[in-house]
């Protein structure tokens, strides 16, 4: 009897994986002190011990993808590099990270296991590590598969980087082309049988941020265009620094397999998700620096100078197409649904 | 499998576009009239507003938007009747895009779905199979809704489901024509409308010959049109032409997709499973004679609006008082003069149809418009 259920557990979670006795204790030793392996987390405190110099940033996000594997990276890989990227993009070098799994009773285990693998190379690319967590397990049909929360503290590195310092006569770069992420999501979750090689853009800001940082760029602000998208981005730093913003569509990289998709769908790249595409802004006379760093330090070949900050719409985002007329870039509303012919 | 790359390119180069603008502003104005173009299809309207189309055209050129999305004709009763079906125990609602955000007189789908109702918006009409083969104790009900673009989708439903003996899938059918949306806009006395786009996927189906009546009843040039940016432009040109040349003819300027006669294969499978449905009252445009389809008699098994009757209210309820969609729909008042639009009406909170939908006329003007 024993040895069955020694079996099953090896298989998929079960509700004693969560139950805080023998199973809870072998899974968390087997599968995520192995692949986080630090000395703040063996330790098994209550709470970890870390030193901080200076100013720090702390930020938390929970990662509810669906499907949770997906070309170009997993729920695992996202809920590392979307915690590290939002210190990142405060100019913080991210140090520790927390984090927590919600997992439905019968998840397969080598499933888990691949994603906890994907999550511990995802840190070392930072130098983070995974210094304090929790486990849940949930009976079957209250969680879909696997939820992660994470949590990070990170050194300000560059201070002062924020959505109200935008300045008319700005330069807005992005670090690449855009939608990936989103696109690549909907064709796993849809299972469309389209031709493409389309993976998401899901990625570690940091290495580049510090390269950035250590040129000492004057970056007014940055941020990384997850959900929303580029669209979402530029309206909440119209919003915040009150001023207007001008792209030039013809400017703003595209795959062609994004456009496709859009086309499709009856969706815009600039409202799709991005996991490792950012946006910055900062004085036009160093743009053109700035731009040289992400294409030559960040493999970005794809940056661009997109527009300008301008003191007209104040509030608003303006696309310039490339024919000449010019219209709202509105946020991104509510569900993306697709279009119905 | 699909090649992406086939779906936009070659269709919005600047140069076809503004050499395009410049021809049709060399010969309109030549023309002393005006030219009020009503595209019918919602998909045109957002290609108008999203690249900025209208701005590219001389002053006696107008679009006038008309009735062609399919989530803003739909009257609130309707909507009711697909949350009244949600509502019920053991019954899973599928239904196309935004749909679900549409307000009904109690709410929308989304509001429904968010109080525990299993509402489940789809991409492809065959993915409701699916669900009832996953869910065969519950009973799947597919809200459909469209023009003579998408009614095909819903036969191939039927006729799945018939021949896979899948019994737990009923369906409320809301597919509506497009001919007498465009009689009942022609036939107000305040129209002015004197040329059209005709839709670009319902011709795919149908075939241009669906439009040769507004032709011939009401001298108005049809010119049927893709939806990219170059094939609006040339559609206009080809109108522009037309009206100079004071002549009124069916042309096909989408002819990459659409035939005289269209999809008669699909055009066949609509008619083994549905009929032309006495009258529909549509938002805006009120009551029609022959304005929408229903299922065929030997089908009422699979009728969601004969099982569930008595259930399902059939009272018309009006739309708010101050919203103005009615008269946007009949193309005799543009998105601005609503008094309620981007105020009152937004698509957050929208009180009419045309903000909430992706192809309706507000929504387009409240999303691009106004630079």
């Amino acid at each position: 009897m024993s040895q069955t259920f020694d079996k099953a557990t090896e298989k998929s979670v079960q509700l004693s994986h969560g139950g805080g006795g023998k199973e809870m204790n072998h899974l968390i030793k087997s599968i995520f002190f192995k692949a986080f392996n630090n000395p703040i987390l063996a330790s098994e405190e209550d709470a970890a011990i870390v030193n901080i110099e200076g100013q720090a940033a702390f930020t938390t996000d929970s990662f509810t993808v669906a499907p949770l594997f997906f070309a170009g990276g997993n729920i695992g890989k996202l809920a590392v590099a979307g915690t590290v990227n939002d210190l990142a993009m405060m100019g913080a070098e991210p140090q520790y990270l927390s984090c927590s799994f919600i997992i439905e009773e019968g998840f397969p285990i080598p499933q888990l296991k691949e994603i906890v693998d994907t999550m511990a190379a995802e840190l070392h690319k930072s130098c983070t590590r995974v210094v304090c967590g929790d486990t849940k397990v949930v009976p079957k049909g209250c969680a879909d598969g696997l939820f992660i929360n994470t949590s990070g503290v990170g050194r300000i590195l560059k201070p002062n980087i924020s959505v109200k310092n935008l300045q008319v006569g700005d330069a807005i770069i992005v670090s690449g082309d855009i939608g990936r992420h989103g696109a690549a999501i909907l064709m796993a979750r849809e299972g469309l049988a389209l031709e493409s090689e389309l993976t998401s853009d899901c990625a570690n800001l940091w290495p580049i941020v510090e390269q950035l940082i250590a040129a000492n760029i004057d970056i007014h602000a940055m941020r990384d265009a997850t959900r929303g998208g580029l669209a979402a981005v530029l309206n909440e730093w119209a919003a915040a620094s009150n001023v207007g913003i001008k792209v030039e569509e013809s400017l703003i990289p595209v795959s062609d397999e994004v456009k496709g998709l859009c086309e499709l769908y009856g969706f815009e790249p600039h409202d799709l998700a991005n996991e490792g595409t950012f946006i910055m802004a900062v004085p036009n006379e160093i743009a053109a620096g700035a731009l040289e760093i992400i294409q030559r330090y960040g493999h970005c070949e794809q940056a661009a100078i997109i527009g300008r900050v301008d003191a007209d719409n104040q509030g608003k985002v303006v696309l310039k197409t490339p024919w000449g007329s010019s219209r709202y870039l509105d946020l991104p509303h509510g569900e993306l649904l697709p279009r119905i012919c | 499998m699909i090649e992406l790359k086939q779906l936009y390119q070659g269709f919005r180069d600047p140069d076809t576009i503004n050499n395009l603008s410049n021809e049709i502003h060399r010969l309109a104005n030549g023309y002393s009239g005006k030219i009020n173009i009503m595209e019918v299809c919602g998909g045109h309207t957002h290609t108008i507003m999203k690249y900025g189309l209208n701005q590219l055209l001389p002053d006696n050129i107008e679009f006038v938007h008309g009735p062609g999305c399919p989530v803003c004709v739909m009257p609130k009763e309707r909507i009711d009747h697909a949350a009244i079906l949600a509502s019920q125990n053991n019954v899973i609602l599928v239904t196309l895009g935004d749909m679900i955000r549409v307000p009904g007189s109690k709410g929308s789908l989304a509001q429904f779905r968010a109080k525990g109702c299993d509402i489940r918006p789809i991409y492809d009409p065959l993915d409701t199979l699916t669900i009832a083969k996953d869910n065969p104790d519950k009973t799947v009900i597919f809200f459909a809704i469209g023009f003579e673009t998408s009614t095909p989708m819903t036969a191939v439903l039927i006729e799945q489901a018939e021949n896979q003996h899948i019994d737990n899938l009923l369906f409320h059918i809301n597919h509506v024509l497009v001919p007498p949306a465009i009689d009942a806009v022609m036939a107000d006395p305040q129209a002015t409308v004197n040329a059209f786009i005709g839709p670009a996927h319902v011709s795919v189906i149908s075939g241009a010959k669906l439009y040769r009546p507004t032709v011939e009843n009401y001298g108005t040039p049809v010119v049927v049109a893709g939806f990219e940016p170059v094939d609006v432009m040339e559609s206009i040109l080809r109108i522009v032409k037309q009206k100079v040349a004071d002549v009124a003819e069916l042309d096909v300027q989408y002819s990459r997709a659409v035939s005289e006669d269209g999809n008669t294969h699909a055009q066949q499978k609509v008619n083994k499973y549905m009929m032309v449905r006495p009258q529909f009252r549509w938002r805006g445009l009120g009551p029609l004679a022959d304005s929408a389809l229903m299922l065929r008699a030997e089908y009422a098994h699979r009728d969601a609006e004969q099982i569930y009757a008595d259930k399902l209210d059939v009272a018309d309820i009006d739309d708010h008082k101050a919203c103005q969609c009615g008269d946007i729909l009949r193309g005799i008042a543009k998105p601005k003069d609503c008094k309620v639009f981007g105020r009152g009406c937004t698509p957050e909170s929208p009180l009419g149809s045309c903000m909430v939908s992706s192809e309706g006329a507000c929504n387009a003007y409240y999303r691009y418009n106004g630079v």
